[in-house]
């Protein structure tokens, strides 16, 4: 068990997949890298050191169960998304003998830092990544960002209705505000609503009166395929 | 004129407009468009034809209107953002055009996950004041959203939305009102209104506002058919408020139906007096066979025959 690193991400949020599923895809293997990460579903417990060893436990005894044993090695990089950790995970797929595939605790960013690298191994996702988001409380994260590339903060009192309205109304809530709450679900808070409270307590109601003319949806619609930032200033 | 719609030459001469609503078929049946056409001819100025409301799959508006035309009724082509980013709309909004439809109202859509498909993904591309403002761009500017390009032809729509004076936040429910007239919006249905204290204060907001000398104002009634019904309804949907008082009158009643139709009447005829509502909207929700009885009672008829236009559809 290897702990690499210092810094702590957080932002992205992710929930394990079903043991049954993960079983499903390690069927073919009889032995595999688990690989965990130091960030982001570290602090949502979804894929951090302790999960790791959790879930290969369970792992071992549900293959034990049906007469195919599994073996495990764990490991949890700092973060995996980092090629240099991902170049540590590489090395240690190709010394140790036998391992046939890898089990990524990780976000989708991470389970691809690896593909990418791990040329010959497949890279198999064990959560669903779900969010960019905060912690509300103790044990509950919500969602905040959609990175839309195109951040519109300013104009709603720093509530994105892009991520937090169920219709990503622009222009104001819908019919089905009710009491500060979204029609879709009771728990849920209507965006504009939040919008509303807070551009009234900073006096700055008269924003809601501006149209806020269609998107330009360029930065996340697949228009240049993945989003890519370059900075020459850093290049080496 | 701006589309020469029956529905905008109704207002244009001072009437009070009525439209009813018709909900295309789960299908491709069209006698179930037939049979509801029969029912609302001659009650109402113009046929609302629902677009895949509460996200249950029905037939397109645009096909159940153009047929509606052919029925020999004026339709509302109602669009939501919900399926169709801007450039479906647009094509879209060229072949309604084209079919002979006249007026659009363009709305948000009911959330996709209260239908029968919760597993698709919205779009919400436009919301529904940008919906408006793209209408209105191709009507007046003839040209395409946020293009140079040249529209071949002319697109005559008369542009509706929905507002709803019973969700939250209230203070914003005429900003947002007056947000879409802005946008261009010719008229406005609202909600079904039950509770009369809180639409008269929301029309007040939308008088000071001055939206009712921009668009013409329709307000919403549905007649309630049970206590049951009333009671269902103001427990689990959004934005409807329906008062205790009602219900209790409704639960009163020895015959339900007849009471929410007398009801429904009686509202009518206190909307009228209402300054800036220049029509009603009938949701007689799968009771289209009750308009005329209600239209007939309100005194509403027989409708006005506006002068048409030689060589239009409707």
């Amino acid at each position: 068990m290897q702990m690499l690193a210092l810094r702590s991400d957080q932002m992205i949020k992710a929930e394990q997949k079903p043991i049954e599923e993960i079983l499903t895809y390690l069927d073919p293997y009889k032995k595999i890298l688990l690989s965990g990460c130091g960030a982001c579903v570290t602090v949502c417990h979804a894929g951090g050191e302790k999960e790791v060893s959790l879930l290969a436990s369970s792992l071992k005894m549900a293959r034990n169960l049906t007469g195919k044993p599994l073996e495990i090695q764990e490991i949890t990089p700092a973060r995996q998304c980092e090629p240099e950790f991902a170049e540590e995970i590489v090395e240690i797929v190709e010394k140790t003998e036998g391992v046939e595939a890898v089990l990524s605790l990780s976000c989708g960013i991470g389970v691809q830092t690896l593909a990418r690298f791990l040329t010959k191994t497949p890279v198999i996702p064990g959560v669903n990544t779900v969010f960019m988001g905060e912690t509300v409380s103790h044990g509950v994260w919500e969602e905040r960002c959609q990175a839309c590339g195109n951040c519109l903060l300013e104009r709603t009192g720093g509530v994105c209705p892009i991520a937090r309205c169920s219709k990503q109304l622009l222009n104001g809530p819908c019919g089905g505000s009710s009491k500060g709450k979204c029609e879709i679900r009771q728990e849920t808070d209507c965006a504009w609503q939040l919008i509303y409270d807070r551009l009234k307590s900073l006096g700055q109601l008269d924003k809601l009166r501006e149209v806020i003319p269609a998107k330009n949806w360029g930065t996340e619609s697949r228009d240049k395929g993945p989003r890519r930032i370059v900075r020459e200033d850093l290049k080496i | 004129m701006k589309a020469g719609s029956n529905l905008e030459k109704v207002f244009t001469q001072g009437h009070f407009a009525v439209t009813a609503e018709l909900g295309p078929p789960k299908g491709n049946d069209t006698n179930v468009i037939q049979k509801k056409v029969d029912f609302l001819r001659g009650y109402v100025d113009a046929v609302n034809v629902t677009d895949n409301q509460t996200a249950i799959v029905r037939m397109s508006s645009i096909a159940a209107c153009s047929f509606v035309i052919q029925m020999g009724m004026e339709p509302v082509m109602q669009m939501v953002c919900r399926d169709r980013n801007r450039i479906a709309m647009q094509s879209d909004i060229f072949g309604a055009s084209a079919l002979g439809i006249r007026n659009i109202l363009c709305l948000t859509g009911d959330h996709h996950t209260f239908g029968n498909q919760v597993n698709a993904k919205n779009v919400h591309d436009l919301d529904s004041v940008q919906l408006i403002d793209m209408v209105r761009t191709m009507r007046d500017n003839q040209t395409l959203l946020g293009g140079e390009d040249k529209i071949e032809g002319e697109i005559k729509m008369f542009i509706g939305a929905a507002a709803n004076p019973f969700a939250d936040p209230f203070e914003f429910r005429a900003v947002r009102t007056a947000k879409k007239a802005d946008a261009g919006v010719d008229f406005i249905q609202t909600q079904c209104i039950y509770d009369m204290d809180r639409f008269k204060e929301w029309m007040k907001m939308i008088r000071d506002l001055g939206v009712h000398e921009k668009v013409h104002i329709m307000a919403g009634v549905t007649p309630l058919k049970s206590a049951g019904m009333a009671r269902y309804m103001a427990k689990n949907v959004a934005g409807i408020i329906i008062p205790d008082a009602l219900i209790d009158r409704m639960a009163k009643a020895q015959k339900g139906a007849d009471e929410g139709i007398n009801i429904c009447v009686e509202q009518i005829q206190e909307l009228r007096e209402i300054e800036g509502v220049h029509g009603i909207h009938l949701m007689a929700i799968e009771w289209e066979h009750m308009v005329g009885r209600i239209v007939e009672a309100a005194g509403l008829l027989p409708r006005p025959q506006v002068e048409q236009d030689s060589g239009e559809k409707v």
